[in-house]
């Protein structure tokens, strides 16, 4: 006997980008919160039309810039002036002039670190599966298709009733996807 | 519920309002520069006052046409979209290009009070100016003026012309004709605008050379067009004009792209700062050894801060580039920082202390007048939005997220 998994939530398909946008106007409309648009490309307008807040990841870049920023300075001032002090072309041991190309790099390069991996971590990348992988049609979303999906745990969530309600927004083939 | 919008403003001012600016600014113009023409009474010293006055402020309105010039090639070059609505703006501020053309001559007539290597005898008894003569001298000097303002006012003519042809008939073709000459105008702006800061800027000092000195006055004319868009983009939708085509999402582009030259203006002065530092050698640092002694050092210092480490700060924020206020503080003081930068590269060949005088402020508020004036009478000759532009509805659609 197979054996019995929890349900994850409720799958519907649309047609086009702008179809997904008013569906999930309507959907963050009607208050529900634990929910998700899925689509090839980015769609100008999803993030207001999902109410999504600011980015946190701007902060985790300034983070990353910061750090950079205080390595590369003390990293050339400890290294030249306190450990292994030597004259060089007749500079003095430490600087500001001569440090800035590396604090600068260095909190370019841990700036970017910040963004991608802040990025990652927010988005609880990577993550090799996810239910919805076991939806057949699911693949399509990486090509051409335009998926809304519910999640159980949303407060709002009723089987019966979300499944009516995506439905009654043009979603087609509406699924119960298990975890 | 797609969110389509269709141009509604209307793409004229009101004439009384765009009258009142012409009238406001010749007047404030006329009285300043007469003002700042009252230093030549003042003897030998007083007519050097002037001529490195004027040319300062020559300078800062000149750089901002020139910013605004290459926006209108730079949205063509890489067919932009979000600056469709500010394109007829930028039109219009680099059509004050003549005006500036006209404001060069005092610079002619006072040359040799402004620069030393037009000293016959300086020529013939230095040996590092005698080796420049074949370039530095003043017949060829007044050509090159001649062919920059020319290629600029073509260039400036060109793009407005054909910006407003396509507001009569709404040929796209118009648009694409603009784009095939934006590669050869970018070439053209790019030789043209660091030659002529190399003779009427850096020449100051003919000793002194540097070969990213035309960089960092890109940077900052750059900068500052895109601060005096902002602020009249602020004052546009303030006074109801283009409320729903000037969106906040256009805005803060604008700011935007203020920040990111701030940031590269940092990027090129520190850059020749650097090289000159580093390889220590007489001739180049001269130039920076004056500017860091007898009071200069802390304007240096001002402009350091001024120009690039608070104005880093206060801008990074997407709130501060969304708030009017914020906004308009930022801008107003970037072009402030612009005209300090100028006066910092300028003033010290005149003054070897740092030695501020009030007809540095007068050519400034005069030529401001003028500038605004000459703005304001396009704005009454035409529409003040290229509305039948193919990528104007999409620019109003467009926001930040």
């Amino acid at each position: 006997m197979a054996e019995m998994r929890k349900n994850w939530g409720l799958v519907a398909e649309f047609d086009n980008p702008g179809a997904l946008l008013e569906a999930a106007h309507k959907v963050q409309e009607a208050g529900y919160r634990k929910w998700e648009t899925w689509s090839p490309f980015p769609i100008h307008g999803m993030d207001d039309a999902q109410g999504l807040g600011g980015s946190r990841v701007p902060w985790i870049t300034l983070g990353g810039g910061l750090t950079g920023f205080t390595i590369g300075l003390t990293l050339q001032w400890w290294s030249g002036a306190v450990a292994y002090p030597l004259v060089i072309g007749g500079k003095p041991l430490f600087s500001w002039e001569f440090a800035v190309p590396v604090t600068f790099e260095l909190s370019i390069l841990l700036a970017a670190f910040g963004t991608v991996f802040g990025m990652f971590i927010l988005n609880k990348l990577p993550r090799p599966y996810h239910p919805l992988d076991k939806h057949p049609d699911f693949r399509g979303v990486t090509d051409d298709k335009f998926f809304l999906s519910i999640e159980v745990s949303d407060p709002k969530f009723d089987v019966h009733r979300s499944k009516a309600f995506l439905e009654e927004l043009g979603g087609r083939g509406v699924t119960l996807v298990e975890e | 519920m797609g969110h389509h919008k269709t141009f509604s403003d209307d793409p004229k001012v009101d004439p009384a309002l765009a009258g009142k600016l012409f009238k406001v600014g010749i007047g404030v113009g006329v009285v300043g520069l007469l003002a700042t023409a009252a230093t030549l009474a003042m003897g030998e010293e007083g007519r050097h006052q002037f001529f490195f006055s004027w040319l300062t402020a020559f300078s800062f309105f000149t750089t901002i046409a020139l910013g605004a010039l290459f926006f209108t090639i730079l949205h063509h070059l890489v067919r932009a979209t979000w600056s469709a609505g500010w394109r007829r703006t930028a039109e219009n501020i680099a059509a004050n290009l003549p005006l500036m053309a006209v404001l060069f001559i005092p610079i002619l007539v006072g040359m040799h009070d402004i620069y030393h290597w037009t000293h016959e005898e300086v020529v013939a008894t230095d040996e590092i100016i005698k080796w420049k003569a074949p370039y530095l001298n003043t017949g060829f000097f007044v050509i090159r003026a001649v062919v920059f303002f020319g290629a600029w006012i073509a260039m400036a003519l060109f793009f407005r012309r054909n910006s407003i042809k396509q507001d009569e008939s709404g040929d796209v073709a118009l648009t694409f004709r603009m784009r095939w000459w934006a590669p050869v105008c970018t070439l053209i702006f790019v030789m043209t605008m660091t030659f002529a800061h190399f003779d009427w800027l850096m020449s100051l000092d003919p000793h002194w050379f540097s070969t990213i000195f035309g960089v960092v006055i890109f940077a900052g004319a750059m900068m500052s067009c895109y601060a005096t868009l902002s602020l009249i983009g602020l004052w546009y939708t303030k006074n109801g004009i283009l409320q729903n085509t000037i969106t906040q999402g256009n805005l803060h582009d604008a700011a935007k792209m203020m920040f990111g030259f701030t940031v590269f203006w940092a990027y090129v002065s520190f850059s020749q700062y650097y090289l000159i530092w580093y390889g220590n050698i007489p001739e180049e640092t001269a130039w920076y050894a004056l500017r860091l002694d007898h009071g200069w050092q802390w304007v240096g210092i001002a402009v350091l801060f001024g120009h690039f480490m608070i104005p880093f700060w206060f801008l990074m924020s997407r709130h501060m580039k969304r708030s009017r206020t914020a906004l308009a503080i930022g801008a107003g003081w970037m072009l402030l920082m612009h005209f300090v930068d100028l006066y910092y590269m300028i003033m010290p060949t005149l003054h070897h202390g740092f030695h501020p005088h009030w007809a540095d402020l007068t050519a400034l508020i005069g030529m401001g007048g003028l500038f605004v004036a000459f703005f304001g009478r396009r704005l009454a000759s035409d529409a003040v939005v290229a509305y039948r532009d193919p990528q104007l509805v999409a620019s109003m659609e467009y926001d930040n997220v």
